[in-house]
């Protein structure tokens, strides 16, 4: 493998790390509003992901980083590409942010509100625009020869991006109830299961949707290699199991299975546009490959000996808390946010 | 409004704004820290009260730090794509570095600290707090690596049509970074100290519950603010000797010195005249500029126009002067705050020593207006950093105009501009009620809230 491989599957790794605890901190944060009318069980829901939320946010921040140093020009043209857009997302984020923060510090039911619905579009909002996004980086979008978005935002907005977004926005729903299933106790919990088990047939459907589109309208399923026949296969086979051990109550395996149904997912759509990391609609000659969009084998190196040092550092000590702050939060412990 | 402009206003608004709440992050992490420190060591119950209530505080503070910090990450795609292109390769590095880092330590450790109160020894929870310090200033410095690059690019090439990395080392040990960071560092502590010096003085003044929590708090605040105030003056003197080297267009434009002179004058006060190339008034102090940029009383100072007719030798026909009356104004707006924090410590600090605390009720209102300092001093010296090194956006090697995202219009930047000022104004007025409500709310109130 050479170094731009290497990269290009660090990136995915950080996506995946993305999609995987941010998509739950995304659903438990849509599921909010939902759970419950009682002020106090609504600070519940927050709080199961209140320790972990930020540290789970610097995983895109992270990648958006390691694009930048290991790709410049995918950076660039994505994020300049896709403008409007992202001012969405990072509006939605900030809302998102602060709302953790400032909701409980006052009693009025105004204010609470106020950041209830703050959460709630904070959330709402990038999981429907990252499967946008990504569902727009599968299919391509205008490049011209000099690396530049020349598509517009409305060009974004196409049925096939848009089913990406409701995808992903049912995925991460669901993979959230999940999350608040195993993290609460009495009858939250019993209402996020309730929740998870009417989450799961939508999902099923949008993802098998959206691979079928991803068949007709893009070159994802494509030779050469069988990759991403299998790696999708997985991932829909675990969203199917997720649903088969949530029946049973084994939410902790429903878990893991829609984790991998979202780790696979990443992995088919990182295979499937190997080696370019954004296709030009315009003219192929003009996608931006691992190699074109890359920076040289010097800074590569240099970035490689520095992950390989850190990233098994953070996943350590992450990993960590999680363990550390396993506990299921009911309405009696103490919380903070 | 063309593009570039409001890509500029957009940047510089949404950076400063970001640099509201980094610095009282960066010191007050410390300070908590420290205080969290002595709970444990001596088990006094007032240490850890007054832990709690500052670490609200900084948590309300470091909530609204991440949120806009998010935006700059994604800031030079955005609007500075052509910039991101040519530099990615040696720019990205330490933006990536940062984020592995630092932001997951000090984001991870944070929610460790929050929820850990009974979760954890008493001695994990306070690591936690210098994990979270730790990892804020590793994340300023190597944001300021970053920074350093565009005002000293060293350690690269130009080949492809880019900049491209040739040495690692060269821009971490980048003789800038080490210039600028201890200023900001030390900057940033005198932030945190002035915050507790204005809010334990207005706990003085109103005789709230539990005076010793704000006489030790207005002690720590004190001694944190001596030690930071002497260090950004001693760190501000070696930075501006480094800059008449590394950039004399800047210290030119500093001093608003149009002309070479050795010695060279100091000017206190100056009113400006761009357009005619001069001062129409300045009252200046002899020989000082020299003292200050070589510590004796000759030395050349190089003026605007002579480093102007250098630069067309150097780097082609075109105009190389940055705005020098925003330059001039701010550089003494920083200097000038800087003054007055140190008489102000002075005097604490002497009133702490002779063990005759500040009691006069003028006195104590008067520091808590004094938290506005550190806070001009930062925004001023910022602006004064990036405006004073235009027209480059990376010094000697590329121009701004050459940086602006191709592919965005100037509607979209216009709309985005408007989008981040007026949420970024509501959440002002969010943040300073809140911090206000729990600044105020003193002691026991902050420690068992719901
Ligand atoms: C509490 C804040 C504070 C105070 C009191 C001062 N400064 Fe400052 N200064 C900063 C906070 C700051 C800063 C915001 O942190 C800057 C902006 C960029 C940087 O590196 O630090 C800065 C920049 C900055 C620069 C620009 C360096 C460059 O562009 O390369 C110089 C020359 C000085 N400072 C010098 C001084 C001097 C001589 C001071 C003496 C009174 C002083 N500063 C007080
Ligand atoms: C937080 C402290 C900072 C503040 C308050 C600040 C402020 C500013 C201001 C006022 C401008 C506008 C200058 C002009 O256009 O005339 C600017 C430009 C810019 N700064 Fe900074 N800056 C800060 C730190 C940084 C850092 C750490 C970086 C890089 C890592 C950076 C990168 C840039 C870039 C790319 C521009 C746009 C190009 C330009 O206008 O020169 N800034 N900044
Ligand atoms: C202009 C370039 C800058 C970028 C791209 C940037 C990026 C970011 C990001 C993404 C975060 C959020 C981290 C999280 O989620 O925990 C953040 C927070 C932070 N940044 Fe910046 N930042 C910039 C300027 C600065 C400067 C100049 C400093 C310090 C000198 C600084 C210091 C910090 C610190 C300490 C935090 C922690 C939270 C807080 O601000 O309270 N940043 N920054």
């Amino acid at each position: 493998m050479d170094l731009n491989t290497i990269w290009f599957s660090l990136i995915s790794v950080l996506f995946i790390g993305f999609f995987f605890l941010e998509g739950f901190d995304f659903g438990v944060g849509i599921l909010h509003p939902f759970m419950s009318r009682e002020d106090r069980k609504r600070r519940v829901t927050m709080n199961t992901i209140g320790t972990f939320w930020d540290g789970n946010e610097v995983w895109i921040l992270t990648a958006g980083g390691a694009m930048f140093a290991a790709f410049p020009h995918w950076y660039a043209t994505l994020f300049s590409g896709f403008y409007l857009a992202l001012v969405l997302m990072l509006v939605a984020l900030i809302l998102r942010g602060v709302s953790f923060e400032f909701r409980s510090k006052d009693k009025h039911p105004a204010w609470r509100a106020l950041w209830d619905w703050s959460f709630f579009a904070g959330s709402f909002i990038p999981a429907l625009l990252w499967g946008v996004a990504v569902a727009n980086l599968i299919r391509g979008v205008p490049i011209d020869e000099k690396m530049n978005y020349v598509g517009g935002f409305w060009n974004l907005l196409n049925p096939y991006a848009l089913l990406g977004g409701l995808m992903t926005l049912s995925l991460f729903t669901y993979h959230g109830a999940i999350f608040l299933n195993l993290k609460t106790t009495n009858d939250i919990r019993d209402k996020a299961h309730k929740i998870a088990l009417k989450l799961w047939l939508p999902a099923v459907v949008l993802v098998i949707a959206f691979v079928i589109a991803s068949y007709l309208a893009t070159d994802m399923f494509t030779p050469p290699g069988a990759g991403q026949i299998i790696t999708v296969l997985i991932a829909a086979i675990a969203l199917l199991l997720s649903g088969w051990f949530l029946k049973r109550n084994r939410s902790g395996w429903a878990f893991v299975m829609t984790g991998l149904t979202i780790a696979f997912a990443v992995v088919t759509i990182f295979i499937g546009l190997y080696p370019r990391v954004m296709v030009s609609s315009l003219n192929a000659a003009w996608s931006l490959t691992i190699y074109n969009a890359s920076s040289t084998p010097y800074t590569l190196k240099v970035m490689s000996i520095i992950a390989a040092i850190f990233v098994p550092i953070v996943l350590i000590y992450q990993a960590w808390t999680y363990w550390t702050f396993r506990k299921r939060l009911s309405e009696d412990s103490h919380l903070e946010y | 409004m063309d593009a570039l402009f409001l890509a500029r206003l957009q940047f510089a608004a949404t950076t400063i704004y970001h640099f509201f709440f980094v610095p009282l992050t960066l010191g007050l992490s410390i300070i908590v820290a420290v205080m969290e420190t002595q709970y444990v060591r001596t088990g006094d119950e007032t240490y850890k009260r007054m832990t709690k209530f500052w670490g609200k505080l900084f948590l309300i503070n470091f909530a609204m730090g991440v949120v806009t910090g998010i935006v700059q990450e994604f800031q030079f795609g955005m609007n500075w794509s052509e910039y991101s292109r040519f530099v990615g390769d040696i720019f990205g590095a330490p933006l990536a570095i940062e984020a592995l880092l630092a932001f997951f330590l000090e984001s991870t450790f944070l929610g460790v600290w929050i929820f850990g109160w009974d979760r954890l020894s008493k001695f994990q929870h306070a690591a936690a707090m210098w994990i979270v310090a730790i990892g804020s200033n590793l994340s300023a410095l190597w944001i300021l690596i970053a920074n350093s690059f565009m005002q000293e690019p060293v350690g690269f090439v130009l080949r492809n049509g880019r900049a491209e990395m040739t040495d690692f080392f060269a821009l971490v040990l980048n003789k800038h970074v080490w210039v600028q960071f201890p200023h900001v560092f030390f900057s940033a502590l005198c932030t945190a100290a002035f915050f507790v010096i204005g809010i334990s003085a207005w706990h003085l003044l109103k005789k709230s519950n539990d005076q010793t929590a704000w006489q030790r708090s207005l002690k720590t605040g004190i001694i944190f603010g001596v030690i930071g105030i002497v260090f950004v003056l001693l760190g501000g003197h070696t930075q501006a000797q480094h800059m008449v080297q590394a950039q004399p267009m800047k210290m030119a434009a500093a001093e608003a010195l149009w002309d070479s002179a050795d010695p060279a004058d100091l000017s206190l006060f100056a009113i400006v005249d761009e357009a005619n190339r001069r001062n129409s008034f300045a009252l200046q102090i002899p020989g000082l500029l020299s003292l200050l940029s070589y510590n004796r009383f000759s030395g050349e100072v190089k003026g605007i126009n002579d480093v102007q007719k250098e630069y067309e030798a150097k780097y082609g026909p075109g105009n190389y002067q940055p705005p020098v009356g925003i330059s001039f104004w701010t550089f003494r707006i920083m200097v000038g705050a800087g003054t007055l924090m140190f008489l102000i410590l002075l005097y604490l600090f002497i009133a702490m020593l002779r063990k005759r605390p500040v009691t006069k009720p003028l006195y104590l209102k008067a520091l808590v207006w004094a938290i506005a300092l550190p806070y001009i001093a930062n925004t001023a010296g910022w602006m004064f950093t990036e405006i004073a090194r235009q027209p480059w956006v990376v010094f000697g090697v590329m121009r701004i105009e050459k940086a602006v995202s191709t592919a965005v219009s100037s509607g979209e930047v216009l709309f985005s501009l408007i989008v981040f000022c007026l949420l970024y104004g509501a959440l002002m007025v969010a943040d300073v009620y809140l911090l206000k409500k729990y600044a105020t709310a003193g002691i026991p109130a902050a420690a068992h809230q719901e």
